[in-house]
């Protein structure tokens, strides 16, 4: 090896060292005594214990940290199947048929791409709270089944478009009606799109903290981040360690979406400018 | 898709590029409403009316559990007496003019560091964007303050090399800080963008310009620069409107008020305080009226100095 190269990656690694130093040592830092948390830059425990872990799990209020973790998947997993499916519709209907209002409509869609979604939370909030809707999922869902987040739609619109013409004539030609080439050409090659639109919703609504926070009110339907914060406001201080080792837990999911999907993560970035 | 740099700003002005030549197909009409109609109920139901309705409550006093009354101007005016208000306005400002650029420099400079045909590129990259994903979760909040609070790892770190700034957790004068060093630790989802536009460079023009003696900083200046300068301007565009809204790290940190001694007020804190604490729902809806007007201005002003310094290869300019 060259000893630019060398160089290059003593660098690189140098920088990286410095940006992922938090994540090493909280890791770490769940594994010590509760005390022993807050001085200890040092990356290895002298004692390390795994009771963090085991009261972190007994969760709080009588309710496991299973239970969190359930909430949070109901809404991740229901999150997921209302955006892809909703934006995978209107991504056809704007890609693919022609009809009137479709410019006015598209126009209307990319308007609301950065639109604060604070000139929306109030109605929305009085409008459910006349419904008795407050302290249920329905809020924090329905928009995902109605394409409210309008980057995917525009992921999808910008993917269908590549896909060729040709293939939407033979289907026609072979008999298939709008469904049926929606259904069984467009999706399946569609997939690249439909699995970014997937994994970034999952990751917003497992760290979404906002909506559950002005939504939710009973402690037994929380998800994990709103969790996590009842548990700084009960227990700050007394319990360092195991609300480290909640935190951590917290993320588990998403470094795991991470490890095994980052090529669609990166991706998705470098080409639509999503957030992470 | 576009598969080389991202082109939002430009693409919003466009039109669905279907084929203009082919004939509108009969059943396409129906079809269109009918794939459409899940999203024309959100742009109605989730959009369109509330967007209608808070424009109207934000001229009323609304307090949730009684009827909207009439107040016309009031609550607009009042935001300019209001003391915490214009706090959350000053905090907000800081932090979009301190916290963007760092992140943007900081995020520029990985992505230059990153940009050869070395292997390992494509893990760096990933193991840079990482932090992107987690970074605005409660998870990571609870983390960072746990770093920065008093004899923690940030403290000891710089008394180690002379520095005694104690916590910067409950330290007014440095609390904000640390969320802006939050910010930028998020640096991987422009980097990402940065090194895509890198890659359009091309190396001839480099290649040229080292012939004719130019060092590395006058080649960055006169080639690299104006090359990305459309995935700079996105880059700053979308970073300027997200920093505008930063909400779950704030409030981990510093709460409802803002600690210490509303430091940490951030404009959206402020608005969740006033409409879902204080249940003021019509001043909180002019408050998110005056949000939308500066960051629309903001992005105006974006948008005009853009001609100034945005290069786009094939203007014929």
């Amino acid at each position: 090896m060259k000893l630019s190269t060398v160089a290059w990656h003593a660098g690189v690694i140098a920088v990286l060292v410095v940006v992922l130093y938090p994540i090493v040592w909280v890791v770490a830092a769940t594994f010590k005594p509760s005390a022993d948390i807050i001085g200890n830059l040092s990356l290895l425990p002298t004692e390390p214990t795994t009771g963090n872990y085991e009261r972190a799990v007994e969760g709080m209020a009588g309710i496991s940290i299973g239970r969190f973790f359930w909430n949070s998947t109901v809404l991740a997993v229901l999150s997921v199947v209302g955006t892809v499916a909703s934006s995978a519709l209107a991504g056809y209907a704007f890609a693919r048929l022609r009809f009137r209002g479709r410019g006015a409509m598209f126009a209307l869609m990319i308007s609301t791409l950065l639109l604060p979604f604070h000139v929306l939370i109030i109605p929305q909030y009085a409008v459910f709270q006349k419904l008795d809707l407050i302290d249920t999922y329905v809020p924090l869902l329905l928009g995902k089944f109605l394409a409210a987040e309008a980057f995917f739609v525009f992921l999808m619109v910008q993917f269908m478009r590549t896909i060729p013409h040709e293939l939407d004539e033979s289907a026609k030609i072979d008999g298939a009606g709008h469904w049926g080439t929606f259904w069984h050409i467009i999706l399946p090659l569609a997939r690249p799109a439909l699995i970014t639109t997937a994994i970034f919703t999952f990751i917003w609504s497992w760290n979404d903290f906002f909506g559950p926070l002005i939504y939710l009110s009973t402690p037994d339907k929380y998800p994990l981040p709103l969790a996590l914060q009842l548990f700084v406001d009960e227990a700050s201080g007394s319990d360092f360690g195991a609300l480290m080792a909640m935190s951590v837990l917290a993320l588990v999911p998403v470094v795991l979406f991470f490890l095994f999907f980052q090529r669609f993560l990166v991706e998705g970035v470098s080409t639509s400018g999503l957030k992470g | 898709m576009a598969t080389t740099a991202p082109t939002l700003p430009k693409e919003a002005t466009g039109r669905p590029a279907g084929p203009r030549t082919r004939a509108r197909r009969p059943g396409d009409e129906l079809a269109g409403y009918l794939f459409l109609s899940p999203w024309i109920l959100g742009i109605l139901l989730l959009t369109l009316g509330p967007m209608v309705t808070s424009l109207y409550l934000s001229f009323t006093d609304y307090s949730l559990f009684t009827a909207p009354e009439w107040v016309g101007l009031d609550n607009y005016r009042r935001m300019f007496d209001d003391a915490r208000w214009l706090k959350s306005v000053q905090v907000t400002a800081i932090y979009v003019a301190v916290a963007v650029p760092v992140k943007l420099a900081a995020a520029l400079a990985v992505a230059l560091l990153l940009n050869n045909k070395r292997k390992g590129q494509g893990f760096y990259r990933a193991a840079f964007y990482g932090p992107s994903l987690i970074g605005a979760s409660v998870s990571l909040a609870i983390v960072w303050k746990a770093l920065f609070t008093d004899d923690a790892v940030v403290d000891r770190a710089l008394r180690a090399v002379g520095i005694h700034t104690g916590g910067w957790a409950g330290n007014p004068d440095f609390s904000l800080l640390m969320l802006v060093l939050l910010g930028a630790w998020q640096l991987g989802a422009p980097m990402v963008i940065f090194l895509a536009g890198l890659k359009q460079v091309p190396v001839e023009l480099h290649e040229a310009a080292h012939v004719d003696g130019a060092g590395r900083w006058r080649r960055f200046r006169s080639i690299t620069l104006p090359m990305i300068s459309p995935v700079v301007f996105f880059n700053l565009l979308l970073e300027t409107i997200n920093a505008f809204q930063v909400f779950t790290s704030a409030y981990i940190v510093g709460g409802p008020n803002g600690s210490p001694a509303g430091t940490t007020l951030f404009y959206t804190i402020y608005l969740y305080d006033r409409g879902f604490s204080d249940f003021r729902m019509g001043y909180a809806s002019a408050m998110a009226w005056m949000l939308l007007l500066g960051v629309g201005l903001i992005t105006l002003f974006l948008f005009r100095t853009a001609r100034g310094w945005v290069y786009y290869s094939g203007d014929k300019r």
